[in-house]
């Protein structure tokens, strides 16, 4: 028990966020969701209830392949909270998702030294209670 | 053709120490507020319109009336982090253009040392779907300016010795500046002296490639603005400071946009615009210094150059306040160097002020025009710019 309480936990998403949490939810089934209007097509991320393109209403939820382009990333050397200073040093990046989205998220599987720009990514999950944690990796045979 | 004489700053007041462990930050507001009307030759009842960012508290509009015990018939209380002030300026003068002010009065205070806030890589708070998708992430403050930097140099080449100039130059400036080096030593400094862009790069990354000198210092401070309208500039202690153009605008993150580019690309334009001036006219460039990819950025986007000519242009200590040529840079030290107790933004117009009026530390002989440009929020992916072009008669 000592052991475990002393484990600093990572933050993790409300699941009472109205606007995200079937994002969340999705996870738990190993889906990375992402939205499109049904009125004029654009691509809608983070999720929202209103289309950023148009302000319509009807918003279609589709899940992603999974892959995708880092666009840049950062190596965070230096962190105020428990959890993410005994991970330092890691890699987080912007990726562009092929389906036209872009999302936060970490590097893992690879030394964060060797992370590139325009390197191709694929999607992995990190398990986290209640939802998973939506993480990418080296695209493998890349 | 613009340089229509609308309003202009006619007193200022920085708070000089960089700890105040005694006072609260609505001390250090209150007494910036009564130094800066001092400062104009104006009263505390002059005051007709209050701007405040909300740094102190919530219902700001009201709690810091009551609490200076002025009684505003304007009260603004936009609240959009750093660039708070320039939006404040801008509104001021639209207030004082349309007879509902006469004048406006701007203040900041903060405690961000003494209540040990880790601004750059501390926790952040999670409110909203925003900041609910990030949050498993740990993404620091100091993280999204290092994507931002990161970006720039895969698309440009830019170096991080070019991104260290910027620190250096601002150092340069620091070091000219008492109040500034008295808080480089307050502030546990060990080394209090110009550095160079090697130590820069010999700093410790915090957020690749950003390091420890490429961020700005976490000081307590504050200060005010005031703001007034051009028949009361006959009796003012000191000659106007015209407020000739003001823009704002926001930026985010959205699918396929180019995170080299922040909303000064657009608020530049509309600040520059109706002031009747051109950026290559500038004498003195105040810019937002959180960090120094946000000065590189703002300097393209506001057309001091080419956008992805920014580390050129930096270069060769350029922007010091002693080479003709091309604009100084953030004359009082900037926030890398002088202050930072969170939002910087009143600085830049105090300092821009100083250097109109011919009185400041890293003084640019004959000094006519200012640029004061503010970045709130976190640049390019959650922000604000507000941009505003000063001059003087």
């Amino acid at each position: 028990m000592a052991d475990v309480a002393a484990r600093p936990a990572r933050p993790l998403p409300h699941l009472a966020e109205p606007d995200t949490a079937p994002f969340w939810r999705a996870t738990r089934e190993g889906r990375l969701t992402y939205q499109v209007c049904r009125r004029c097509g654009a691509v809608v991320f983070y999720p929202r209830a209103h289309c950023t393109g148009c302000g319509g209403p009807e918003l279609e939820w589709r899940t992603s392949a999974g892959e995708g382009t880092i666009y840049t990333f950062t190596v965070i050397r230096q962190h105020g909270h428990p959890f993410f200073a005994g991970r330092v040093p890691y890699a987080l990046a912007l990726v562009d998702l092929d389906e036209g989205f872009r999302m936060l998220t970490e590097i893992v599987g690879a030394d964060p030294e060797q992370v590139r720009v325009g390197q191709r990514v694929e999607l992995a999950w990190e398990d986290a209670g209640e939802v998973r944690i939506p993480v990418f990796r080296p695209r493998a045979g890349d | 053709m613009g340089r229509e004489r609308r309003a202009a700053i006619a007193g200022v007041h920085e708070f000089g120490p960089r700890r105040a462990e005694t006072m609260s930050a609505l001390q250090i507001k209150a007494l910036s507020a009564a130094r800066a009307l001092e400062d104009a030759g104006l009263t505390w009842a002059d005051v007709d319109a209050l701007y405040d960012a909300g740094e102190t508290g919530p219902a700001a509009g009201l709690a810091l009336a009551e609490y200076l015990g002025v009684r505003p018939t304007v009260v603004d209380t936009t609240a959009v982090g750093g660039s708070s002030f320039e939006l404040h300026a801008a509104h001021a003068v639209r207030a004082i253009a349309t007879g509902k002010a006469r004048v406006a009065l701007l203040t900041y205070g903060s405690t961000a040392h003494s209540e040990r806030r880790a601004i750059g890589t501390g926790p952040r708070g999670n409110r909203g779907p925003a900041s609910n998708m990030e949050a498993p992430y740990g993404l620091t403050l100091v993280g999204n300016y290092a994507l931002v930097a990161r970006r720039h140099m895969h698309q440009y080449g830019t170096t991080a010795a070019q991104l260290a100039e910027i620190a250096v130059t601002t150092r340069a400036h620091a070091m000219r500046n008492p109040d500034a080096v008295r808080g480089l030593h307050d502030l546990g400094h060990r080394e209090v002296r110009e550095i160079t862009v090697e130590d820069v790069l010999a700093s410790r990354l915090i957020a690749d490639p950003l390091h420890l000198f490429d961020c700005c210092i976490i000081s307590d401070g504050g200060g005010a603005v005031v703001i007034v309208a051009p028949e009361v500039t006959r009796d003012l202690r000191h000659r106007p400071v015209w407020i000739l153009g003001a823009g704002e605008a926001v930026g985010y993150l959205e699918p396929g946009a180019d995170l080299t580019v922040s909303a000064a690309a657009r608020s530049g334009p509309i600040a520059f615009g109706e002031a009747g001036v051109r950026p290559e006219e500038i004498d003195v460039a105040m810019i937002y210094d959180s960090f120094t990819i946000t000065v590189l950025t703002i300097l393209e986007d506001l057309g001091f150059c080419a956008k992805g000519e920014g580390g050129a242009y930096v270069e060769g200590g350029r922007l010091r306040f002693d080479r003709p040529g091309a604009p100084a840079l953030n004359t009082d030290g900037g926030g890398l160097s002088s202050n930072h107790p969170g939002m910087r933004g009143i600085f830049l117009l105090i300092e821009a002020t100083r250097q109109l009026r011919g009185t400041s530390t890293a003084q640019v002989p004959g000094a006519r025009l200012a640029v004061a440009h503010g970045n709130g929020g976190q640049l390019a992916t959650h922000h604000v710019a507000g941009t505003i072009v000063l001059g003087r008669d």
